[in-house]
């Protein structure tokens, strides 16, 4: 069976404004299907990545290829086939919910059910508020609903959770993995760690307007993942020998190694023949933001 | 669904949220007729003043409801990313446009109804019935060439906190000077000559002259209609070289 053709593919891309290069050759393959997180600090490019994918922005080099179509050429039938929620975006706000994804629902050919749209990111009791009257977060899910009644393949989605509370938070992954579990393609940008490690597929880090790792949540940043940190506490009056190299912490030690067996191995030995307890002991992966962190720092430095 | 569909379909819910701002709306049927009051009292005054400011302030009342509101409405939608939000559908820029323009159209049909019939009632001005086609044909392309010019300024003011300096800045010298908050029989001759450069002042002699009751005939006054027609396209072609759909940063 061939491969689905990808959802996005972009070769090259550059974009600069002035003399500021936002954008320094970015290779980019979204398969169809898949969710797929673009994670970078503030200013790394991703907006304008992700703007001229959809059309708002042109291009000064590279191909780009949504949906097979170039996005350049704004042809209708692409815009037809997107879904996008921006940053920030207002709304009439003198209509109802209802009335607003009602008025969207007509700007496309194959829209879906108003209501079922309003369900689905969980509005439906606020139907008849009117849009002065939301809160933050519930303007928020509105804007997803309006992104998502064209019944679009492919989502466009910057930032979708900055400024949501824990809750809603939760509340948006689960609307947005019943999409991906519905087949939709998701291109999600997001400054959080925790968003691309739950929700995404396949993340690329963008670093200073250049794609500086790409992969899985889970195998990212190869070696940088390999490192683990170890934390626990002693008992009162027993103290760590310097030569475990640990770091003090409030309640505790910390330490972080490329070779975690060994370490534990170590410190257990120590541990049973001072009969000692190492209270608390935890051992942790890095966290995708660790990767993060040491990926954009690299880049940095390099 | 066709662009026309599309297109009334914008202005019912443009409409639809006009109403739900009740004080906006109020103020703009009100604020015409202040003015014609006001300005009776100080200038006018009787029949005559009536004869005057009934036409003047037709000529006010389609200006600020397509001019000075396309202008303001759309910069300030326009930085609340609605007009971006806009953008990113398959909606055409003409059908979303357009109906933004013709409900502006449209309310400033009504306003015109209402002036006109407030002069008639309050002041004794006939409504120029004779003159009917000539009105409905200066109405028609002042409201167009108004919009077209609100269309084209919004591409100008940097933000939403601007746009009621700079759409005012644009606007009210015109007014002042163009014959429709005053008489200009006895204003020194460069006024008349930089005023006729501008479309105001040829809208608002066209409205007179359809209001004279010395006027015979059909009442068109097809140099004024040439200049505003002229400004229109003008205007039109700014717009479509410099409108923006997003915020100017």
């Amino acid at each position: 069976m061939p491969a689905a053709p990808d959802a996005v593919r972009v070769r090259g891309l550059r974009k600069a404004y002035g003399a500021v290069e936002a954008v320094r050759g970015v290779d980019l393959t979204v398969r169809t299907g898949e969710v797929f997180a673009l994670l970078g600090p503030n200013g790394a490019g991703k907006t304008s990545t992700v703007e001229i994918l959809e059309g708002y922005r042109d291009r000064d080099a590279g191909e780009v290829s949504v949906l097979g179509i170039d996005p350049r050429s704004r042809d209708a039938r692409l815009q037809q086939r997107i879904g996008i929620v921006l940053q920030a975006t207002g709304l009439n706000h003198y209509l109802s919910v209802r009335e607003t994804v009602g008025m969207f629902a007509g700007y496309y050919p194959a829209p879906r059910d108003p209501d079922e749209v309003i369900g689905l990111v969980g509005l439906a009791e606020l139907a008849d508020r009117r849009i002065t009257r939301l809160s933050g977060g519930e303007r928020r899910r509105l804007d997803l609903a309006v992104a998502l009644v064209g019944d679009p393949e492919l989502l466009f989605m910057d930032e979708p959770t900055t400024g949501f509370d824990p809750s809603a938070r939760r509340q948006a992954w689960e609307v947005l993995r019943g999409l991906a579990r519905l087949g939709k393609t998701i291109l999600l940008t997001t400054h959080y760690m925790d968003e691309a490690q739950e929700l995404a597929d396949r993340v690329a880090v963008i670093h200073a307007g250049q794609i500086v790792a790409e992969g899985t949540p889970q195998s990212l940043g190869g070696r940088a993942m390999a490192r683990s940190t170890v934390r626990f506490s002693l008992a009162d009056g027993a103290d760590l020998p310097d030569r475990f190299g640990a770091r003090r912490l409030p309640a505790g030690y910390e330490l972080e190694t490329d070779s975690t067996t060994r370490l534990l191995h170590e410190l257990t030995s120590w541990a049973l023949s001072a009969n000692v307890e190492l209270v608390g002991l935890e051992v942790n992966p890095p966290s995708l933001e660790d990767v993060y962190l040491e990926l954009t720092r690299e880049a940095s430095a390099a | 669904m066709s662009g026309i569909g599309l297109t009334l379909r914008q202005v019912r819910y443009e409409n639809l949220a006009f109403w739900r701002n009740p004080a906006a709306a109020f103020f703009t049927f009100v604020f015409p007729l202040l003015f014609m009051v006001i300005f009776n009292v100080l200038f006018g005054g009787g029949e005559d003043g009536g004869r005057f400011f009934t036409p003047a302030i037709i000529v006010f009342s389609v200006i600020t409801a397509t001019f000075t509101n396309i202008a303001m409405s759309l910069t300030m939608a326009r930085d609340e990313g609605i007009l971006k939000r806009i953008r990113g559908t398959p909606l055409p820029a003409w059908a979303y446009l357009g109906g933004r323009i013709l409900h502006a159209a449209g309310v400033a049909l009504l306003l015109v109804v209402i002036v006109a019939a407030f002069g008639a009632v309050f002041y004794g001005v006939p409504v120029p019935w004779a003159q009917l086609p000539a009105l409905l044909v200066t109405l028609l392309l002042g409201a167009a060439t108004f919009c077209a010019l609100g269309l084209a300024v919004s591409a100008f003011v940097p933000n939403a906190d601007a746009a009621p300096a700079v759409v005012n800045a644009a606007i009210l010298p015109l007014l002042f000077i163009s014959n429709v908050f005053f008489p200009l029989q006895n204003a020194p001759e460069w006024i008349n000559v930089v005023s006729e450069i501008f479309p105001v002042r040829h809208f608002a002699d066209a409205m007179l002259r359809i209001y004279d009751v010395n006027t015979l005939g059909a009442g068109f006054s097809n140099g004024d209609l040439a200049v505003m027609a002229i400004w229109g396209v003008i205007g039109l072609f700014v717009a479509a070289r410099f409108f923006s759909w997003e915020p100017r940063h």
